[in-house]
């Protein structure tokens, strides 16, 4: 794509969310952390909280971008798959570049792609290749510890038929950072028979400004399982990532836990299409609003015959204040296609709460395990202490601001 | 255990309760007949603590404590457990949880779980897709973990299939005579039941208390009960009389009849 066409994307709006002043933040890529021990304590913290284990004992790889500027990438010699910077990987592969550099995501999509397209790539590129299959999980972390920082990600990640990875990502800002903003573009390729299954945390600052624009392609037999978790309180929240299942017997599985308290405004779907027959997709959303706002879409798109896809947004409201707004949508473009949803959005029942407290549990501890059971959506591939975490965050959160 | 003296419920601003009084000491099991709508859920309901029966006037006390304002956890906790006659679905809470949360431990989880025949539904959520007898089912098991003192039944029979009502009546036996899991020896054995399938005489005393509410009495024939009653437009008649000469005198007579002339008299 033409500079030209690109320079005249930078003043085009997302489709969805609070257009966002891009000129207020500093686009800069200079190196404010050169390694790990510039980080805060705080900071630090922080990006255990969100999934990323700063000793990568039991990663397989390990990544780290702060700001833009990019950490040197550990990797286990022992494990067959390919980690490095976006942009020494396209030095290094420009036959790949032809094939996968904004190809699943149009860098003229918006202000956020084309920014991110017209400056030097940060982001990471990870391969698996054909047949590999790793066993623990790689982590990335990407952070921000510089007030008013633009953060560009661009992340590249393909794995190659019947090869199969875990990716865990954390996001967060250094509790000095007031203001931010972080545009992650990632494009995941997943081949034939290959699986992934990525796992995003976020635990943004209260004024930080986030716009994801991610997509996948998924070959046939190729399964994609995606989860994202956002529990604290994030200012401005807006993506609706596009999944394409362009080979038979493709699977996605999109599952999401949102909880808004008062400040947050989260506005995530999911697109998924559904191409070729025989394809299957899930999308679950489970959010919580204790005070905060939540635009909650969910988009099914059947083309061919023989496809199942189910889609489930459901709410909690938790509070006076605040919104959920769910939105689910099904297009069908075929006879042959089975698509449902389930939307609902409410309170807890009060029966609900007097049949555990009948059983022994006080109100809060009712609640709580209300809350806790509504949000058990069977995240797969979540490592176990991460699985701990996310409950404890949890059964905190509950029991402090339930009802 | 349990003394109401003159109570009186309201639900939604409406009275439906009057003046009732009960007695059951410790080893009674009552059970409680009447025509639908008369209040026998408002009054196993209002004994257990639920928010939507108002008190209007009168006293509940149990174990001598008075617990008519008490939250219905903390009755819970004292010893009160009660089946509920139409249990909502709680999503993403297991049955295993819900039964471990009662008192459980996980030994107890799968062998009770077994007896009920609920195995295949530990790792669903809490009666989501349940049919009624498997509520039932699913009740009678949680009541069996959280073990409590006086035992509040429901309607234990509705919408269980013939096969199931024995299992149904040997589950509420054996929570009504557990005295704490000691192993019996079998027949004759008067300490307790160690299993369901105890040989002891399944009409022995209980150990525990009971109020149970039965349109047909099918339960009766697996729970050993001593005292029975009518709730009539709200008000307590044939106070702790026997519940099979009742429930015979309702089926010949009907409620009415049974209540204006006098249960007893009818039988002579």
């Amino acid at each position: 794509m033409s500079k030209e066409n690109l320079q005249a994307a930078l003043s085009k709006q997302g489709a969805f969310g609070k257009d966002i002043d891009l000129s207020q933040y500093d686009n800069s890529d200079v190196a404010h952390v050169q390694s790990e021990a510039d980080i805060s304590e705080a900071g630090k913290a922080l990006m255990e909280h969100v999934g990323i284990e700063l000793d990568a004992e039991n990663r397989s790889a390990s990544f780290m971008q702060v700001d833009n500027a990019v950490l040197e990438p550990k990797v286990k010699v022992q494990t067959p798959l390919e980690l490095m910077n976006t942009g020494k990987a396209a030095e290094k592969y420009p036959e790949l570049v032809e094939k996968y550099w904004w190809k699943a995501v149009a860098p003229d999509t918006d202000k956020y792609t084309a920014v991110t397209a017209l400056e030097k790539e940060n982001g990471y590129f990870i391969r698996v290749k054909a047949g590999e299959k790793i066993t623990y999980p790689l982590q990335a972390c990407i952070f921000i510890s510089h007030e008013e920082q633009l953060q560009r990600v661009h992340n590249i990640v393909i794995i190659e038929d019947g090869a199969e990875l875990n990716v865990i990502t954390g996001c967060s800002s250094d509790p000095s950072v007031d203001k931010a903003i972080h545009l992650g573009i990632s494009e995941f390729y997943i081949g034939k028979n290959a699986k992934l299954t990525y796992t995003m945390i976020h635990s943004w600052g209260e004024n930080v400004a986030v716009r994801p624009r991610s997509a996948t392609i998924i070959d046939a037999g190729g399964q994609f399982i995606s989860n994202y978790v956002c529990m604290e309180k994030a200012k401005d929240v807006q993506m609706n990532p596009l999944t394409r299942l362009v080979g038979e017997g493709a699977v996605a599985r999109m599952n999401s836990i949102l909880v808004a308290p008062e400040g947050a405004h989260l506005d995530i779907g999911g697109v998924v299409s559904l191409e070729v027959p025989g394809c299957r997709a899930e999308i679950v959303a489970r959010t919580i609003c204790t005070g905060g706002e939540i635009v909650n879409r969910g988009t099914l798109i059947g083309k061919a015959e023989g496809i199942r896809a189910h889609l489930e947004c459901n709410g909690l409201m938790l509070s006076d204040t605040g919104y959920i707004s769910a939105i689910p949508q099904l297009d069908a473009y075929t006879g042959n296609a089975e698509m449902s949803h389930e939307a609902a959005v409410g309170r807890i029942a009060p029966e609900e709460i007097e049949y555990l407290m009948a059983r022994g549990l006080n109100e809060d501890e009712a609640t709580a395990t209300i809350v806790r059971g509504f949000l058990n959506v069977n995240i797969e591939g979540l490592p176990e202490s991460l699985a701990k975490k996310i409950t404890e965050t949890l059964d905190t959160f509950s029991y402090n601001k339930g009802m | 255990m349990l003394r109401i003296e003159n109570l009186s419920v309201a639900v939604k601003g409406k009275q439906i309760l009057k003046n009732i009084n009960l007695h059951i000491a410790p080893g009674e099991v009552h059970v409680l007949f009447g025509p639908n709508g008369t209040g026998k859920s408002t009054l196993l309901g209002a004994i257990m603590g639920f928010d939507r029966y108002e008190i209007l006037e009168g006293k509940i006390y149990f174990k001598g404590q008075d617990i008519t304002e008490a939250p219905c956890h903390e009755r819970a906790r004292l010893g009160i457990g009660m089946m509920i006659q139409r249990p909502p679905t709680i999503r993403g809470l297991t049955l295993r949880q819900m039964i471990t949360i009662c008192g459980a431990t996980p030994e107890e989880v799968e062998k009770m779980a077994q007896w009920m025949g609920l195995s295949d539904f530990l790792d669903r959520s809490v009666n989501e897709g349940f049919s009624g007898g498997e509520l039932k089912r699913s009740e009678l098991l949680q009541l069996m973990a959280q073990k409590p003192d006086l035992l509040l039944l429901d309607e234990p029979e509705s919408g269980v299939d013939v096969e199931n009502i024995a299992l149904v009546g040997r589950a509420a036996n054996y929570i009504l005579q557990n005295s704490g899991g000691e192993s019996c020896g079998g027949s004759g054995c008067d300490k307790g039941c160690c299993s369901l399938n105890c040989t002891a005489n399944p009409l022995a005393a209980p150990q525990k208390s009971g109020l149970i509410i039965t349109h047909l009495g099918h339960i009766l024939k697996y729970v050993p009960s001593s005292h029975a009653h009518i709730l009539y437009q709200g008000t307590l008649t044939c106070p702790g009389g026997d519940p099979l000469d009742i429930l015979g005198c309702i089926g010949q007579s009907g409620y009415e009849t049974c209540v204006n002339k006098g249960c007893r008299r009818i039988r002579k």
